[in-house]
């Protein structure tokens, strides 16, 4: 295929007759050197021959350079004629009457104003969003009323392994990122303690951020990231399959199979592993305390059973579900939302990560607000 | 490309051995392909017909045995050749496989960007052509494979394999899904641009009325093997159960009738 020779165009005109005698390959690699001569080839007589004998191969690229070159000498008003071999003609008759009126035009460019109509757009469809979130929520709320009013009604398989998934694999990292957190305040607070004398503040440091806020908000955090990517990206894959669809048509509601367990398994994972992250979190408080400031184990236990209120801890997991719902309604109605293709799945389970971590932090902002005004 | 003679195997497959796990499916296979032909491969589920058809395009590696396309060992080969043989076919897969994230015409761009160096105005100009010669409306190059139906995915599938104007064209179950309208129309569509283009087409069916309308050579796979290939009409004298069932069944009967018809309709 290598030693086919380049194309070549040649215009020789003779008693008011032109001819365009092509050579060569005529083929689609050839074609961008070939649309300079192909446009320059401008015979000003009204009879042209176009001599397609002497090529060696041709392709569907070249057949329509030349039934475009036909087309227009034919609008200047010569009378064309193409000789050469039957199989070469079939195929320039075939791209001629193939070939589209016009070339596919651009998409319109975007106005000057365009930004104006955006924000619009945005804001109607931000909108819409948040009502159809919200009855999801409603119908999410209502398909677990009805498992727990109906225990018999739950999927106890679906619910075991997304716990598993969800809950059980999660401890390790968990875990590891309570210990460091843990870790993190006892070095910093003992630092900035040390200064006034009073090291010993620690424990209330620890005891308190972690179990109030830090250790549920950030295993809430990679809950989210972890788990809620992949009930959008497994739902969502699933309703590109249309077997969200097909799930309809055989009587079963998506809501009450796919969502329901996953919530529900959200539901009593996150506190569970928000009591890990604490328990993990006062365990890496304590070493450092221990390692930075002396503060011996035995000391750490006692300061914080008397000076730390079991309240603390209690309006820390209370968030916990709220947190769980948050996380699993969001994924899920992400997932809901997939259209057509599976790009559209990434962005989703994009949109379905921030959105998910974003609501978490606001809604801990509102709960530290309910908190202060009820004084806990 | 008219000069060389006709029987000129394109592709030419030896010894060929398939095995997932203990399963074989593929062994000891012979196939050969003729320049400008239709070739049609059946079977009953399971006999491995599409994964010879990923064999010989590369996606499937055999346990054992030659794959030669356009002279080229593409099981030896060095990846440059191999790369080269690559831009000589085109491969239309079942369900499309179209790239979900460009529209129709970057699909069909896609391949052209990356093996010819034409400018962008040029490729969407040839991209159109390629759109509308498998029979597309101008209006669908826009649009998205999610927004179209699955007889257009198909059309747009094979606009892609045209792109670079291959001399080989593999069809894995051209008309599956199509109504007999749709795909009466689809077959007419491959049967002319098989003339037009001079392209070879290695087609793996199920359509008795594909096979009695454009192949011009059968191949039935059973027994792990080519049992035997030849025209459709020799296909009723085979002695072998699974052959008889499929070429004299009721169904095609009735292909059998409607091939008829339109070839002497168009005549």
């Amino acid at each position: 295929m290598s030693v086919l020779a380049a194309p070549d165009l040649q215009v020789a005109a003779q008693d008011g007759r032109a001819t365009v005698r092509l050579s060569g390959a005529l083929l689609t690699e050839f074609l961008a050197d070939m649309e300079a001569p192909f446009a320059q080839a401008a015979p000003t007589e009204t009879h042209v021959d176009i001599d397609l004998s002497p090529l060696t191969a041709f392709d569907t690229g070249g057949a329509w350079l030349v039934s475009q070159l036909r087309a227009r000498l034919q609008t200047q008003g010569a009378e064309v004629q193409i000789t050469g071999a039957a199989d070469h003609l079939a195929l320039i008759e075939t791209v001629a009457t193939a070939t589209p009126e016009e070339t596919p035009h651009e998409l319109p460019e975007h106005g000057r104003w365009e930004w104006v109509a955006d924000i619009g757009r945005k804001l109607v469809s931000g909108w819409d969003d948040a009502l159809s979130l919200v009855s999801f929520l409603g119908q999410t709320l209502a398909g677990l009323a009805d498992v727990i009013v109906r225990p018999h009604k739950v999927r106890w398989a679906s619910l075991f392994t997304h716990m598993q998934d969800v809950g059980f694999n999660a401890v390790p990292i968990v875990a590891l990122m309570g210990f460091l957190i843990g870790v993190v305040l006892g070095f910093q607070g003992a630092s900035q303690l040390q200064q006034f004398g009073a090291e010993v503040f620690v424990v209330e440091l620890i005891g308190i951020s972690v179990l109030r806020e830090l250790g549920i908000l950030l295993t809430a955090i990679i809950v989210a990231g972890r788990s809620g990517s992949a009930f959008t990206a497994s739902v969502g894959s699933m309703k590109v399959q249309q077997e969200i669809d097909a799930m309809q048509t055989l009587g079963l509601d998506p809501v009450r199979v796919l969502v329901v367990p996953r919530v529900l398994a959200l539901l009593i994972m996150l506190p569970l592993l928000g009591f890990i992250a604490n328990l993990f979190g006062l365990f890496g408080g304590a070493l450092m305390s221990w390692v930075s400031l002396d503060v011996n184990p035995g000391m750490f236990l006692t300061r914080l059973h008397d000076n730390i209120a079991v309240k603390h801890l209690l309006v820390g997991m209370v968030k916990a579900p709220f947190f769980a719902l948050v996380i699993g309604v969001v994924a899920c109605w992400q997932a809901f939302q997939v259209k057509g293709s599976s790009t559209s799945v990434g962005q989703r389970t994009t949109s379905s990560v921030v959105q998910g971590i974003f609501l978490v932090i606001a809604l801990d902002a509102l709960f530290s607000i309910f908190f202060a005004q009820l004084g806990v | 490309m008219s000069d060389i003679p006709e029987r000129d195997a394109i592709i030419k497959v030896r010894g060929l051995r398939n095995q997932f796990g203990p399963q074989v499916v593929h062994d000891n296979l012979d196939l050969d392909v003729w320049r400008g032909e239709v070739l049609g491969i059946v079977g009953g589920s399971g006999t491995g017909k599409s994964v010879l058809l990923r064999t010989i395009v590369g996606l499937n590696k055999p346990a054992a045995g030659t794959i030669e396309v356009l002279g080229t060992n593409v099981l030896t080969a060095p990846e440059e050749e191999r790369r080269k043989v690559e831009t000589r076919w085109g491969v239309a897969f079942q369900d499309g496989a179209l790239f979900s994230s460009l529209t129709v015409l970057q699909n069909v761009m896609a391949p052209m960007r990356e093996h010819l160096k034409l400018s962008t105005n040029l490729m969407k100009e040839l991209g159109a052509l390629k759109i509308s010669l498998v029979g597309l409306p101008q209006l669908a190059c826009d649009k998205l494979p999610s927004e179209l139906s699955g007889g257009m995915r198909k059309r747009a599938a094979l606009a892609r394999a045209l792109a670079l104007d291959p001399q080989i064209v593999f069809l894995d179950e051209p008309t599956a899904g199509l109504d007999p309208v749709g795909a009466a129309a689809y077959d007419d569509l491959i049967g002319e641009l098989q003339r037009s283009l001079g392209i070879t087409v290695f087609m793996v069916t199920h359509d008795l009325d594909s096979l009695y309308a454009i192949c011009d050579r059968i191949a039935v796979l059973a027994e792990k093997r080519v049992l035997v290939e030849g025209p459709i009409e020799t296909m009723t004298d085979v002695d072998h159960p699974w052959v008889q069932e499929y070429f004299t069944g009721p169904r095609a009967r009735a292909a059998q009738v409607k091939g008829i018809d339109t070839e002497t309709g168009g005549a």
